[in-house]
C-alpha cells in the first residue's frame, strides 16, 4: 500500500545546473538521431535511456514497461551559457539593483538588515505587502550610482530586446558568462531582501549552462501511414540546439576568431530562446518546413489550446453523449428522452446485492448488444470482463454474487446531467430523469427551453451520467429540473408556458369555450385524470362545461389568486373583479372563477404569476406536476380546436390602405414643413442638440407616429379575436409591432439609431437626388410585408437587418470574455453556513449574504416577505 | 487651514457610523466570525473617516450603515497602514 499524503503547498523554483546534471540519465552529445538502420543513436535526442516508447520494451533506465516508465531526463552541456528568456526581466532588475563589482545590493548593510527583518515579519501575514517592500527596495537600489559597500562607480545598464544587456560604461555588451558570474556574487541575504529565494531559485541559475533534455514521452514521434517518422517540434528544436552547440564547441577548440564564436553564440541563444518560447517579441519565430511556426514549450502551456485551459481546467470525459435535440411535449419537464443507441453505450455501475441480483443477471444475459443489457462486469478482485467478447454470458450471469459490479445500460429512471452551451447560468446544467426512446435525438420538454436557451433548429446538447451513488443522489436532490423552476436571477419561474401552451391556455380558459362531455373526457384522459368530472356549468339545453372548470381541477383546493391578465389592456382593461372582458384572473379556493390563462399566469420568466405562487406555496414537486398536467391539457385542447395563422389574419381591405396612404401623406407634409423650417432656420432646436440633430429627431418622431397610426388603422380592420391577435395579446408569440409591420407599414429602418444616410455622396442610393433628406431617401418603408417592399425599400430593410446580426455577433464575443473573467474571479466565493460570504481561504467578502441573508430564488422581486400576497392568499382578494 | 474651517465628515449624511472597537470587543468579533484580523475587509488608516475617529493600524472598526436590502447592517474593517 502506498502511503497517502496530502499536498500542503507547491513551490516553484529554477532548476540549478547541479540538479539538472543529477536528474540526467544520459548526456546528449550528438545531433544525430537515428543510424542507418533506423535505430536511435546513443547520446542522441532519442537515446533509449530517456524512456520507453514501444509497448513490451523494457526501459534501459528504470526497467519498467511503457505503462510504468515515467520517462527520464537527459542533459546537454552548453559550450557557452545562454540567457533563459523567461527570466530576462529578473536578470535586468538584478543587474541594475546590485553592484557591478562586488555584486552586493546597492543599499547600506544596516538598512538591508532592517528591511530583511521587516520582510520576515510581513511574509506570513501580508504577502502582498512583502512583495511591494521588495519592489521598493529594488527601486531604491537602482537609483544608486555609487556602491555603498565598495564605493565602485555604477553605470546605467541598457536592456535590448530580447536578450542583450549593455552597460553604458567601460564593459559595453555583457556576455551571459559575465552576467552569471555577477549574479553568483550577490550575497544570499541580499537576494532575500529583493524577494528571491536563493535555495530554490538562485538568479544565477537563470543563465542556462546545462540544458535539460526532456524525456521522449514529452515529445513523441509519430509514424505516418507512409511509414515515415515525423518528429515532434521539440525534438527538431533540440537537434538544432545540439548542432549549434557542437559548432560552437568546435569553433572555440580550434581558436576561431572572436566574431565567429560570437555569431555562433548568438545563434545558440536564438535556438534556446525559441525552444522555450516561440512567440517572444523581437525574435523571428522558428518555422517548420511548411512555414508554420513551431509549437515549443511556452506554446504548449499558453492560451485556450494550451495545457491549462484545454487539458487541466477542461477535460474530455467518459460517460457522456451529445446529439441533436428535439421536442417532446409528452415527457415530464423532469425527463429527457435518450435514444436507445445512446442508452446502450452509456453505463451505470451497479453493485450486486441479494435484492438486485436477479435483475442484474437479466441485464448480463442480454449482453451489450441487446437492450436493456450490460457492457461490463467487474469482479470483486477488480478484473473487468468485457461482455462484448464474452461468448458465455450465461456463465457470467450465474457467477454474479454480492461484491460484483455490473455496468448496465442506461434505463428509464436513471438520473443524468443535461447541458447546453454556452453554460451561462446554473440552469444551463440540470439533472433529468432518463426516458429511453426510439430515434436518434435527445428529447426534452418544451418548457425547459428557456433555461437552456435552446430551440430545435439544429441545437445539440450534452448528457453526462453520474457514476457514484453520491453523485447520483446529489444530482437528484439538488440539480433536478423541478428545483430550478425558480431562477435566482429574478426570483420568478424561468420554466413555464411558452408559445402554444399560452395560446392553448387562453383558448381553453376563454369565456367562449364550452365543452361537451366527450371533449371533457378526452381532455381529462390526456392527463390521466382519475377524479370525478365536475357538475356541468350549463345544464340545458345541453350539458356543457367551461374550460375554467377543467383548469380548476388541477389547482390546489385552498389556492387563492387574483391578478390582471396579459390581455387586460386598451379596451379590454380590467383592474378588479368587476370585469366584463374576462381579463382579470380570479381564483378562489382552487376554483378558477374568472379571467383567462395567458402569459401573465403561466408564462416563463414571469414573476408574481399564478405559476410562481403555485410553486412557491405548494413546492417544486407540485409545480412540476402542475406544469406537466396543465401543459399537456392546453396542448390537447389546442390540437382539438385547431390553431394556425392565415393570410386573412393580417390582410386588411383596400380601404385601409387608402387610409394608411392618407396618414403617410400627412406625415410627409409635416416632414416637408419641418424641412422648410429648417432651411429657413426657424426650426425649434432641442436643448443640447445641434440644429441638424433636432431636425432628425423631429422627422423620426413624425414618422414613428405615422407608423403607429397606420398600425392602428390596420388593427381597426382586423378581427381582434383572430389567431395572430390571440398570440400577440396573450403573449404567446409576436407583438403589436409585428402585426403593424405585417399588415400596415414597416416604418423607418435605422442603422445605429439613425435614419440610413450613408452610401453615395450626399445620398443613400443613386435613385435619389443629392441632398434629398426626405423619408423615402433615408430608409422609410411605406409598404407592409403583406403588400411587399419595393426594391429600394428592401435594400434599406436589409441594411437595418444586417446591423442586428453584427450586433449579436459582437455582443456575444464581448460578453463571453467578460463572463470568463468574472467567473475566474468569483469562482470560489461561497456562502458559508453562518451566512457570511467568504473567499477560498476564509477571507470575508460580505458579513451577511446580500446584507439580508435572503436567497433571491425564494423571494418575489427580492423582498423576503410579500405582505400583499399573504393577504390575498388567505382572504382570496385584496381588501380595499 | 484652521481646524474650524475643516469639513466635519462624520456629520455628513452619506458617511455611516464608524466606531473603533475596544480590544475585548474586537476579540469577541473575531472569535464569533472565526477569522484572523487580516481576513476582514481593510480600511486604510489614511481614510478620512478612519483619521476622523482616530483609528490606528491594527484596530478594528465597526461600521453601521444603511442597506437597501436589510435596512441596517453592521460590518467590520481592519485598519491597515497607509
Amino acid at each position: 500500500m502506498v502511503a497517502e499524503k496530502e499536498i500542503k503547498s507547491i513551490k516553484f523554483g529554477i532548476l540549478s545546473p547541479d540538479m539538472i546534471r543529477k536528474m540526467s540519465t544520459t548526456a546528449i552529445v550528438t545531433p544525430d538521431v537515428y543510424d542507418e538502420n533506423g535505430m536511435p543513436v546513443k547520446g542522441g535526442v532519442m537515446d533509449p535511456k530517456l524512456g520507453v516508447i514501444e509497448p513490451d520494451q523494457r526501459c534501459e533506465t528504470c526497467g519498467n514497461k511503457l505503462a510504468l516508465c515515467p520517462g527520464h531526463f537527459g542533459s546537454l552541456e552548453l559550450a557557452r551559457p545562454v540567457i533563459h528568456i523567461g527570466f530576462v526581466k529578473h536578470i535586468y532588475e538584478l543587474l541594475r539593483a546590485t553592484c557591478r563589482k562586488c555584486g552586493k545590493l546597492k543599499i547600506p548593510e544596516d538598512e538591508i538588515e532592517r528591511y530583511l527583518r521587516l520582510l520576515e515579519k510581513l511574509r506570513d501575514r501580508w504577502p502582498q505587502l512583502a512583495e511591494s517592500l521588495s519592489e521598493y527596495v529594488k527601486r531604491k537600489a537602482m537609483k544608486v550610482y555609487e556602491c555603498p559597500h565598495c564605493g565602485e562607480r555604477q553605470y546605467r545598464i541598457r536592456y535590448e530586446k530580447p536578450t542583450t544587456f549593455i552597460e553604458e560604461g567601460p564593459l559595453g555588451k555583457l556576455t551571459p558568462t559575465f552576467i552569471r558570474d555577477w549574479l553568483s556574487r550577490i550575497p544570499d541575504r541580499h537576494l532575500r531582501v529583493m524577494g528571491y529565494d536563493p535555495e530554490t531559485a538562485h538568479p544565477a541559475w537563470a543563465i542556462i549552462t546545462v540544458l535539460p533534455v526532456p524525456p521522449i514521452a514529452v515529445r513523441p514521434s509519430i509514424l505516418l501511414e507512409t511509414g515515415i517518422r515525423a518528429e515532434d517540434d521539440l525534438t527538431h528544436k533540440l537537434v538544432d540546439i545540439i548542432r549549434t552547440n557542437e559548432r560552437l564547441k568546435e569553433a572555440i577548440n580550434v581558436g576561431s576568431p572572436e566574431i565567429i564564436i560570437e555569431d555562433l553564440w548568438d545563434l545558440l541563444q536564438y535556438h534556446i530562446t525559441t525552444y522555450i518560447d516561440n512567440e517572444v517579441p523581437g525574435v523571428p519565430p522558428a518555422k517548420r518546413r511548411s512555414g508554420s511556426p513551431l509549437r515549443t514549450l511556452a506554446q504548449r502551456l499558453k492560451g485556450k489550446e494550451g495545457r491549462f485551459r484545454n487539458n487541466l481546467s477542461g477535460k474530455r470525459v467518459d460517460f457522456s453523449a451529445r446529439t441533436v435535440i428535439s421536442p417532446d411535449p409528452y415527457l415530464s419537464i423532469n425527463e429527457v428522452g435518450v435514444p436507445v443507441e445512446v442508452a446502450m453505450n452509456l453505463t451505470v455501475p451497479v453493485r450486486v446485492t441479494p435484492w438486485n441480483v436477479d435483475e442484474l443477471r437479466r441485464y448480463v444475459l442480454n449482453g451489450p448488444f441487446k437492450y436493456p443489457g450490460a457492457n461490463y462486469v467487474i469482479e470483486p478482485n477488480g478484473r473487468r470482463l468485457d461482455l462484448r467478447y464474452n461468448k458465455d454470458l450465461k456463465a457470467v450471469a450465474e457467477a454474479l454474487k454480492p461484491g460484483f459490479v455490473v455496468e448496465r445500460h442506461l434505463i428509464d429512471g436513471d438520473i443524468v446531467l443535461f447541458n447546453r452551451q454556452p453554460s451561462l447560468h446554473r440552469m444551463s446544467i440540470m439533472a433529468h430523469v432518463v426516458k429511453v426512446l426510439p430515434g436518434r435525438t435527445f428529447r426534452l420538454h418544451l418548457a425547459v427551453c428557456p433555461p437552456y436557451n435552446a430551440d430545435f433548429d439544429g441545437d445539440e446538447m450534452n448528457l453526462h451520467v453520474p457514476q457514484t451513488p453520491e453523485a447520483q443522489a446529489e444530482a437528484r436532490m439538488l440539480l433536478l429540473v423541478q428545483d430550478h423552476i425558480l431562477s435566482p436571477r429574478y426570483g420568478g419561474p424561468i420554466i413555464g408556458g411558452i408559445q402554444d401552451y399560452i395560446s392553448g391556455g387562453y383558448l381553453l380558459s376563454s369565456k367562449a369555450t364550452y365543452l361537451t362531455k366527450d371533449r371533457v373526457s378526452d381532455l381529462l384522459a390526456s392527463i390521466n385524470y382519475e377524479g370525478e368530472i365536475p357538475e356541468p356549468a350549463i345544464l340545458a339545453p345541453k350539458q356543457a362545461w367551461l374550460g375554467k372548470q377543467i383548469i380548476s381541477l388541477l389547482l390546489p383546493e385552498d389556492f387563492n389568486f387574483a391578478k390582471e391578465a396579459k390581455i387586460s389592456s386598451g379596451a379590454f382593461k380590467c383592474q378588479d373583479e368587476e370585469c366584463f372582458w374576462d381579463s382579470y384572473v380570479l381564483v378562489k379556493k382552487g376554483k378558477f372563477l374568472m379571467g383567462v390563462i395567458d402569459k401573465n399566469s403561466i408564462g416563463a420568466q414571469q414573476p408574481e404569476s399564478m405559476l410562481h405562487y403555485l410553486i412557491m406555496e405548494y413546492g417544486s414537486s407540485f409545480g412540476r406536476q402542475f406544469m406537466d398536467r396543465a401543459f399537456k391539457l392546453f396542448l390537447r385542447f389546442i390540437e382539438m380546436r385547431g390553431f394556425t395563422m392565415t393570410l386573412d389574419d393580417i390582410l386588411v381591405p383596400e380601404r385601409a390602405y387608402e387610409e394608411i396612404r392618407e396618414v403617410y401623406k400627412r406625415a410627409l407634409e409635416e416632414v416637408n414643413k419641418a424641412l422648410k423650417l429648417y432651411e429657413e432656420g426657424k426650426l425649434e432646436v432641442t436643448p443640447g442638440r445641434t440644429l441638424e440633430e433636432s431636425l432628425e429627431l423631429k422627422i423620426l418622431e413624425i414618422l414613428s407616429k405615422a407608423r403607429d397610426e397606420a398600425g392602428e388603422i390596420a388593427v381597426k380592420y382586423l378581427n381582434p379575436f383572430n389567431n395572430v391577435f390571440i398570440m400577440a395579446k396573450t403573449g404567446a408569440r409576436g407583438s403589436a409591432l409585428n402585426i403593424t409591420q405585417m399588415a400596415a407599414m414597416l416604418g423607418q429602418q435605422s442603422v445605429r439609431g439613425e435614419r440610413i444616410h450613408r452610401g453615395y455622396t450626399n445620398r443613400t442610393l443613386p435613385f435619389f437626388e443629392r441632398g434629398d433628406i426626405g423619408p423615402e431617401a433615408r430608409g422609410f418603408v411605406v409598404n407592409s410585408f403583406v403588400k411587399g417592399l419595393t426594391p429600394i425599400e428592401m435594400f434599406f430593410h436589409a441594411a437595418g437587418g444586417r446591423e442586428g446580426l453584427v450586433d449579436t455577433a459582437v455582443r456575444t464575443s464581448q460578453s463571453g470574455y467578460m463572463q470568463r473573467r468574472l467567473i475566474n474571479s468569483l469562482l470560489d466565493v461561497v456562502v458559508e453556513y453562518d451566512g457570511t460570504v467568504r473567499a477560498a481561504y476564509g477571507d470575508l467578502i460580505q458579513f451577511r449574504y446580500g446584507e439580508d441573508g435572503v436567497d433571491p430564488k425564494n423571494t418575489s422581486f427580492g423582498k423576503a416577505v410579500n405582505v400583499d400576497r399573504i393577504v390575498k392568499k388567505h382572504v382570496g382578494w385584496k381588501i380595499g | 487651514m484652521s481646524e474650524k474651517l475643516k469639513f466635519k465628515i462624520l456629520e455628513h449624511e452619506l458617511v455611516p457610523e464608524h466606531e473603533v472597537l475596544k480590544p475585548e470587543e474586537a476579540i469577541e468579533v473575531l472569535r464569533s466570525l472565526g477569522v484572523r484580523p487580516e481576513q476582514l475587509p481593510y480600511i486604510r488608516a489614511s481614510d478620512p473617516v478612519a483619521r476622523a475617529i482616530g483609528a490606528k493600524p491594527g484596530d478594528i472598526v465597526k461600521i453601521t450603515r444603511k442597506s437597501p436590502t436589510a435596512g441596517k447592517i453592521v460590518v467590520y474593517r481592519f485598519v491597515i497602514a497607509g
